[in-house]
């Protein structure tokens, strides 16, 4: 299975994805320049951390006009897979690929820490290998990563199944997320998007490997 | 005739001025008294500090071979090597809090970068007043918010430091920041400006008004107008950073580059004298071709703007475009603004008239340096003499233990380190809080490194020579107990007005400390900053000596935290400091004194100890290592406790303490054997199975061994002649600890 990991002016959290998969996933993977709408044969997008175009104006806001963002939105339009993380959800948000919107956190600072989430839909491509209600330990590292919905989408969200990580509390909760929303997925189940960062628990060394039950799922019955 | 006050202001004396007349035979033009004034600031000529800096042997040998440049990496192995360096923005902080500590990392991550490492971590040690006066709580949470701000959004995590608070500090804070890189040994860039012709290329942001002479604001002090400075202070753009930080790398991977300097103090002038003087060629630049942020700027303003992340290159002549392609790749500005020359001098045109004309040397190496007198402060030997005999058992050593981990210095920083992002580049294993250095696994090998910055400057108030070679054991301490060894310093010397002769006596004193211990424990002192002139009208700070210390871990696996690890598992102190209260967290906290003598060191029994520590480590003996320092082997029983959730029963058996005549004998104490504060001591866990092992680890060390009692339960209990002295029970100790900076700073 063949990753693109898109680099922004601004990521900095591309090359900890594409080292967790090609060292720990084994995988083939290159980086996507933003400014070539190329995902290079890609089967899996992954749109990283990271401070795109300095996050002004708005987190995402500009990088959603990137050329290569318009090659993810063909992509995601033909059912590929695309994962954003913490920045990279932030601008799948704003690129309208998911619904809702990513506000300044409840404490009004920077949050990085290990948090526990509550796996809620194991019937997706990203989750198939947790169990139920399985918690996971993942770090987040985020000033803007508070979920915001309306009741209606809300209501679809969960009627449809596709919020698939909540924070497991209300005081694991790091930034004041509606519902304890930490990562949500389109009607299609095949856009993606948390602001904690699996690609910083691949290993035991640094704190958690529990990242891999998300990155394994991807790879469950193809390699 | 030029107005003496002119040059003056800008920090020149009259016979420095007489000497830049003779030299230029001619009256210089502005733009030059500009260049010259803050080229010989004492920050950025050292002019009152260079003589002491030879004192530091590696420096002295590089100095005198002419290779200062390459002696700040350190040899990791396998082609591989290590730049580190630590700088203060005291000044800048002190009047614009959170731009000031911002480009404050901005400013030494690009001292990294421009060498061809790739930055992997960055370390902040700060100082402040205390926390109940408003202004201090502003200056610490918009510094915090400074560095979290500018190292967040750059990719390089935080991953430790130093906090104190203190009245000394109150009005003048000290924001020291430090950066590490990683660099193929054999790819290291050089900032010389050589081949004759060679383009020099301007890269990065435009150049504005910001910062102008700011490297002369740093060299006076602080005092009622400082306020009126704030237009001296640099604004920060770390997404331009970011860039400059990839395009860089990317540019000296082409090989075409030759020399390249970042622009930090003092600007275009520095990094064209710099660069020029460096390979003993001129430069000429034309400040029209610069790529300014505002029009109609004098040549003077754009020479001597502090406009943050800029650099100079020199390219090879004829690839200059594929240079300056990369930077453009990037987003970012690159022009060529001259060229390298034969002549020595750096030639200043504003469209092609000379506007200054000065030899590169003379701005550079020639800075005049000045032998300062010394005096040793009176009060220095009052303060030792201090009769400590007050000091009594206290009613409640629960309560004194709460009191000492609820003071601000001890407390826990989880306020502020989860604002930094410590895990970006995922090659962070021990997080703030969890060990006793931070440890980075360093991707692609199998090695680990530590880094840790320390400075006690109660103890280099009360003793400059034996406070100084206490920080560079305490480092060399902290980076064993994670199992690392030692192999370099960097430092950054913080002291106040080194005009007055009791400052500068304090200030040699303290470099001869730090020399001499550099030189005992083979960790050279690599890099480093000198910080003069933090006093305001109303005080001096305390000497603040930082040391910044990296070690090796040939395994990243063999690593320690400095929580307890298992239930059952022996607490052992190991090592043969025995504690004194002369300069201690508990005699500044209980009874109001900073005064006695700090811990004596003996050298011998610090190495014995951490080699132990270091053996112990790697051949997986010690679960757990923590050292024990403010606050005794309470705070320390307490901090490993609490960072682990396993509590732990002690029993406290005491004997007749063999201190050094000079400090006078001590009767059997608990509250000094708890809280008493020492050196070449830590405290190890291990399993019960290995007690022997253990045992004979200490004596083939010669290193004394006690066995204070086993991990487990929910509270701290020590026993001391059949009373439980200590028993608290952790949720009570953790409440006191995290929300000590919290309710100092919002009430709850």
């Amino acid at each position: 299975m063949k990753f693109g990991v898109a680099r922004f002016p601004g990521s900095n959290c591309d090359q900890d994805a594409y080292y967790a998969i090609k060292d720990v996933l084994g995988q083939p993977v290159e980086y996507l320049w933003h400014q070539e709408a190329d995902l290079k044969g890609a089967d899996v997008v992954v749109i990283p951390g990271g401070f795109s175009f300095g996050d002004y104006l708005r987190c995402g806001a500009i990088a959603r006009f990137a050329p290569v963002m318009e090659a993810v939105q063909e992509h995601a339009a033909k059912g590929g897979i695309v994962i954003g993380i913490c920045n990279g959800f932030q601008i799948l948000c704003e690129s309208r690929l998911l619904p809702g919107a990513l506000i300044r956190n409840d404490g009004q600072k920077f949050v990085c820490k290990h948090v526990s989430l509550r796996v809620e839909n194991t019937n997706t491509v990203f989750t198939r290998n947790a169990k139920p209600d399985q918690i996971l330990s993942i770090p987040v590292a985020h000033g803007e990563g508070k979920y915001v919905c309306d009741d209606q989408l809300h209501d679809q969200l969960q009627a449809n199944g596709q919020i698939l990580f909540r924070y497991a509390s209300d005081d694991e909760n790091p930034n004041g997320s509606i519902d304890n929303i930490a990562g949500i997925m389109n009607t299609g189940g095949n856009v993606f998007g948390m602001m904690p960062h699996p690609e910083r628990a691949c290993d035991k060394a640094l704190g958690s490997a529990d990242g891999l039950v998300l990155l394994g799922s991807l790879l469950n019955g193809r390699s | 005739m030029i107005d003496p006050k002119v040059y003056r202001d800008m920090g020149l004396i009259d016979s420095e001025f007489q000497v830049i007349l003779d030299t230029l035979g001619r009256e210089p033009t502005i733009t030059e008294i500009g260049m010259y004034a803050v080229m010989w600031s004492e920050h950025c000529g050292y002019k009152y500090s260079r003589p002491v800096l030879r004192l530091f042997k590696k420096y002295r040998e590089a100095a005198d071979a002419g290779e200062v440049e390459n002696a700040g990496v350190v040899d990791l192995g396998d082609g591989i090597g290590a730049v580190m360096k630590m700088e203060s923005h005291n000044h800048p902080s002190a009047v614009e809090p959170f731009q000031g500590a911002a480009t404050g990392v901005g400013g030494i991550l690009r001292d990294i970068f421009t060498m061809g490492a790739r930055p992997i971590a960055s370390l902040n040690s700060l100082r402040f007043g205390t926390l109940d006066d408003a202004h201090t709580r502003y200056l610490f949470e918009r510094v915090v918010e400074g560095i979290a701000h500018y190292g967040n959004c750059v990719g390089v995590p935080t991953v430790g430091g130093e906090i104190y608070f203190h009245p000394s500090y109150q009005g003048n804070p000290l924001v020291n920041a430090m950066a590490v890189g990683i660099v193929d040994t054999d790819k290291v860039a050089s900032a010389a400006a050589k081949g004759i012709g060679n383009p020099v290329i301007y890269v990065g942001s435009s150049t504005g008004r910001d910062g102008i002479h700011g490297a002369t604001f740093a060299s006076v002090e602080l005092g009622p107008d400082s306020e009126s400075k704030r237009p001296n202070v640099q604004m920060g753009d770390p997404f331009q950073e970011k860039l400059l930080i990839e395009a860089t790398l990317e540019a000296l991977a082409t090989g075409y580059v030759v020399g390249i300097q970042d622009m930090g103090a003092a600007g275009l002038t520095c990094s064209t004298c710099e660069t020029a003087a460096k390979a003993g060629n001129g430069m000429t630049i034309d400040v029209r071709k610069v790529p300014a942020r505002e029009p109609g700027m004098s040549p003077y303003e754009i020479m001597l703007s502090e406009s943050q992340e800029r650099m100079l290159a020199i390219a090879e002549k004829g690839k200059e475009s594929a240079i300056i392609d990369v930077f453009h790749k990037w987003g970012l500005s690159a022009e060529v603004v001259g060229e390298v020359t034969d002549t020595g001098r750096v030639v200043v045109l504003d469209n092609g008239v000379v506007v200054a004309d000065v030899p590169a040397r003379h701005l550079t190496d020639e800075c005049p340096t000045y032998f300062l007198d010394a005096a040793e402060p009176a009060s220095i030997k009052q303060n030792q003499s201090h009769d400590l005999s007050f000091v009594t058992e206290p009613s409640d050593y629960n309560a004194a233990l709460l009191t000492l981990l609820g003071q601000p210095s001890i407390a826990s920083k989880r306020y502020v380190y989860q604002q930094y992002d410590h895990m970006v580049q995922t090659q962070t294993t021990a997080f703030p809080g969890a060990a006793d250095a931070a440890v980075l696994k360093l991707r692609g090998t199998h090695k680990a490194i530590a880094l840790t910055t320390d400075c006690n400057p109660r103890y280099c108030y009360l003793d400059p020579f034996l406070g100084a070679q206490i920080a560079v054991a305490e480092a060399a301490r902290n980076l064993s107990c994670v199992g690392a060894t030692p192999l370099a310093v960097t430092d950054c010397l913080n002291f106040p007005n080194p005009e007055k002769p009791d400052n500068f006596w304090v200030f040699r004193r303290s470099v001869e400390g730090l020399a001499d211990a550099c030189e005992a424990f083979n960790t050279p002192v690599i890099s480093g900053n000198v910080s003069f002139y933090n006093e305001t009208p109303d005080h001096a700070i305390y000497p603040t000596p930082t040391i910044g210390m990296i070690g090796l871990i040939e395994d990243a696996t063999k690593t320690v935290g400095s929580g307890f690890v298992n239930e059952g598992d022996d607490i052992f102190l190991i090592g043969n400091g025995e504690p004194v209260w002369g300069a201690s967290e508990y005699l500044h906290a209980i009874h109001g004194h900073d005064a006695g003598a700090p811990p004596p060191l003996s050298i011998e029994d610090e190495k014995a100890l951490q080699k132990a520590l270091r053996k112990g480590i790697a051949s997986g003996l010690i679960k757990s290592a923590h050292d024990s320092a403010e606050g005794g082997i309470a705070v320390a029983l307490a901090e490993s406790a609490m960072s682990s959730g396993l509590g732990a029963s002690l029993t406290l058996t005491l004997e007749p303490l063999v201190t050094p005549p000079s400090l006078g004998v001590f009767e059997p104490s608990a509250a000094l054997a708890l809280f008493g504060e020492r050196t070449a001591t830590a405290l190890i866990t291990s399993s019960p199975a290995n007690r022997a092992a253990i045992g004979a680890l200490a004596t083939g060390a010669g290193l004394n061994l006690v066995r204070l009692g086993s991990v487990g339960g929910d509270a701290l209990k020590v026993r001391c002649a059949g009373d439980d002295i200590i028993d608290a029970p952790l949720a009570v100790l953790t409440d006191v600890y995290e929300s000590a900076i919290p309710k100092a700073l919002h009430g709850k």
